[in-house]
């Protein structure tokens, strides 16, 4: 086998006294705990053109973003439409996963939305049809509405935060749920503070 | 230049030289793909690769009438490597062109090694007609779906009237902000669709605003890092190629008096045979690189995303320093080291507004000593006993020795690739041209046609190959022929995909699994019956007589280098290991 080159071997060599976490932060005791995943709401306004959302899903897939819950549709401007996303992430992430979704060219503008803002998701709950008046009962507990009834079944529209509709999937348990379809969260900011 | 270019060049220039006119009639607006032709006209495209096929025809006889050089490559991998290199020598975009199905899908290991290396590389494909779409029609294909994650943007044109702009636009966002890989592709009845709209000057979308200088107060910040710095150190990545950068890049190394490394990429920033220079860092960068990386206590990065061939291990990558790092992209900001001093910008500006605000240079005189005692201690040199076989790396020197200042030197993937950049000293930008992200085999042979066909001087272009990528993409020899093209192959033949027989000598106890060849073709031979001239060397004394005879020659010309199978690339960090943990010889790994 052929030589190699000159010179004093690795563990002759002086060590650095640093190190960096797996982020690349160097480490202090500070920085030295890993950071703790949150959940993220992200608002884009991107071009309403095909293949955008594809796109917009396809990057979360290849770079290891965990989404929690996509939403989108149209605005009020007809070239333009709305991308709601939920991730959970450590920091890093998230900054990362906003400045990569900002990189798409069809990505107009991308916000991360404060905790403060306004969240919702509708859920269509199909639950045994045995007790509809006790299902109604519960319905209106959670400020939703009955919207279909049969002999089998009634359905129960429910809207309001993620925690809440949790909630009342939890109590429709109780009456035997037979299906069940949630939206995701679509979210604005209050006020006269913009979103996007 | 293609036969009938040439000719109809010779009868555009006798009529133009008749009219007194030194311009060609431009292309008359009349379809869709003649739209498309004319966006390209306008952008300045002067030369496109590709080849043939049923749905990219109206866009290919367009071009009959344009004064648009074509050059027929034999696939269209090639053609889109051959765009590739051409964008690096000449920073101009680089085009490709294929068809619908097999066609677009040969296209996409070269758009996908044109966006890990940041290179402007324009792909227009065909695709089935509109109403066809989505029936699995011959020859169809999901081709902006399939490109989609690779290219910086792409386009489904549909519409007669603004394919042009849309043509137009793929261009000028390819080459604009952090340049990358575009395509449009284009449905048959858009291309033969009828319009006689003229295409608008090519531009990027509105929405597209990439940062040109950063924010002051993070510039006088950073500037002050500088000023106070200890160990500093400059780490000069493609980026400053791409934005034309190096003149700034050395100014501010000299004026300050900071020691630099480079990314493979960066290669040719900084003179490599300059004092300040440590050559490229990285797996196989030198061990004073390495160990210039391991100790700075600040690190001056411009236009490099620090890929994991460079870290190595992130955990022990330069971990004593803080980083300034300056990239146009600001999605390469934090991704992979955080960056303590973020400058956000064109890197030829960032680095003039670093020089603006800086007051004195740091006082580092230890620092540059004890880089140079590494340049002692771990010098680049290989042993060449008169019982063993040819070394490659003596090759490489031979090349350079022969060659002038000015060669574009081009590489495949493997052993060849890192003893063609270890031993070639580079002393411009745009002269080491190779695939350093994506890791193509037969990346070489199409980008030495790409690189001819950009340059314009008389320089040397030299494509060092390996067996293995040499044999990924022969086929392009035949387009070199056909063209004409001054290019020397030198094939570094050990008979091996020799990178991994290394990696397998390393870590899997020397099984040798599929990675030599027991039958190789005489490459000698085999590029006299492609109608170059061929050569082979086995012997030191050879390789003066065969390099020279090549260089002369004046066309394709191959010499097969039959070089020490035995031979490994050193330095070499294991990878995910620590980079000051190089190993100098197999005993080390």
């Amino acid at each position: 086998m052929s030589g190699g080159l000159e010179g004093p071997a690795p563990e002759e060599r002086p060590d650095p006294e640093g190190r960096r976490n797996s982020q690349g932060i160097r480490i202090d005791p500070e920085a030295e705990a890993e950071p703790e995943s949150r959940r993220a709401v992200l608002s884009a306004l991107v071009e309403h053109e095909p293949g955008v959302l594809a796109n917009v899903s396809g990057l979360f897939r290849r770079r290891q973003f965990n989404i929690e819950s996509l939403t989108v549709g149209p605005t009020t401007d007809g070239d333009r439409a709305r991308i709601t996303l939920e991730i959970e992430e450590p920091r890093p992430g998230i900054e990362q996963a906003k400045k990569q979704l900002q990189k798409l060219v069809p990505v107009i503008a991308v916000t991360e939305l404060e905790p403060t803002a306004i969240r919702r998701e509708l859920a269509l709950i199909k639950v045994d049809g045995s007790a509809p008046d006790q299902v109604g009962a519960v319905a209106e507990m959670y400020d939703g509405k009955t919207v279909d009834v049969s002999q089998e079944s009634v359905t129960v529209e429910i809207t309001g935060s993620e925690q809440k509709i949790d909630a009342a999937v939890e109590t429709f348990g109780r009456f035997g749920i037979h299906e069940i379809v949630r939206t995701g969260t679509a979210a604005l900011e209050r006020g006269t503070r913009k979103t996007t | 230049m293609s036969e009938r270019t040439t000719k109809q060049r010779e009868t555009e220039e006798a009529t133009d030289a008749e009219a007194g006119d030194g311009d060609a009639t431009p292309t008359q607006v009349t379809s869709g793909a003649t739209s498309a032709v004319r966006a390209l006209e306008n952008a300045g495209i002067e030369t496109m690769f590709g080849v043939q096929g049923g749905a990219i025809m109206p866009v290919y006889d367009a071009l009959w009438d344009s004064d648009i050089d074509h050059v027929m490559m034999a696939h269209e991998q090639g053609a889109a490597h051959a765009a590739d290199a051409y964008n690096v020598v000449s920073g101009r975009p680089g085009v490709c062109l294929a068809t619908s199905g097999p066609g677009a899908t040969n296209l996409v290991t070269g758009i996908a090694d044109a966006n890990m290396d940041s290179d402007a590389v324009v792909a227009l494909t065909g695709q089935v007609p509109q109403d066809m779409v989505g029936s699995d029609a011959f020859q169809e294909t999901d081709t902006t779906g399939i490109t989609a994650p690779i290219t910086k943007n792409n386009y489904f044109a549909s519409d007669a009237d603004t394919v042009g702009d849309t043509v137009g636009e793929a261009v000028a966002l390819a080459g604009s902000g952090r340049p990358g890989p575009t395509l449009v592709d284009l449905p048959k009845d858009v291309t033969n669709g009828e319009t006689d709209r003229e295409p608008g000057m090519p531009q990027t979308p509105e929405t597209y605003t990439p940062q040109d200088e950063a924010d002051e107060a993070a510039v006088a910040t950073a500037a002050g890092a500088i000023e106070a710095a200890e160990r500093p150190l400059l780490l000069f990545g493609g980026g400053v190629v791409k934005a034309e950068a190096s003149e700034e890049a050395r100014a501010f190394a000299t004026e300050y008096e900071i020691p630099v490394v480079t990314t493979m990429p960066g290669i040719g920033t900084m003179p490599e045979d300059h004092d300040l220079c440590l050559s490229w860092a990285g797996m196989h960068g030198t061990g004073y690189a390495n160990m210039a990386i391991n100790h700075t206590d600040l690190l001056i990065a411009v236009g490099t995303r620090f890929d994991d061939r460079l870290t190595g291990g992130i955990e022990t990558f330069a971990p004593e320093a803080e980083v300034v790092h300056v990239d146009i992209d600001p999605a390469e900001i934090s991704k992979n080291v955080h960056a303590d001093y973020p400058l956000i910008g064109d890197a030829g500006r960032v680095l003039e507004q670093l020089d603006d605000a800086m007051e004195a240079g740091p006082d580092a005189e230890a620092w540059r000593e004890q880089c140079r005692t590494w340049r002692e201690e771990y010098p680049m040199d290989y042993k060449a006993p008169d019982d063993e076989p040819l070394k490659p790396q003596f090759v490489v020197e031979a090349l350079d020795e022969a060659t002038s200042d000015e060669a574009i030197v081009t590489s495949g993937v493997g052993q060849h690739q890192m003893w063609a950049s270890q031993y070639w000293t580079f002393r411009e930008p745009r002269k080491w041209v190779s695939s350093h992200g994506l890791g193509t085999m037969g990346y070489g042979l199409p980008a030495a046609i790409g690189a001819r066909l950009a340059s314009d001087g008389g320089e040397e272009v030299v494509c060092v190959d390996g067996d293995g990528s040499f044999l990924m993409t022969v086929q392009e020899l035949s387009v070199a022929v056909r063209e004409d093209l001054d290019i020397t192959v030198a094939i570094l033949n050990n008979e091996y995909i020799g990178m991994v027989r290394q990696w397998q000598d390393a870590f899997f106890e020397g099984r040798h699994m599929a990675a030599g060849y027991s039958w190789i073709p005489e490459f000698d031979k085999l590029a006299e019956a492609f109608g170059a001239r061929g050569w082979r060397v086995d012997d030191y004394d050879e390789v003066a007589d065969a390099v020279e005879e090549a260089l002369a020659y004046d066309g394709p010309s191959v010499i097969d280098f039959h070089i020490d199978p035995a031979e490994n690339v050193y330095p070499m960090v294991p990878s995910g290991g620590a980079n000051d943990k190089f190993a100098l010889s197999e005993e080390q790994l």
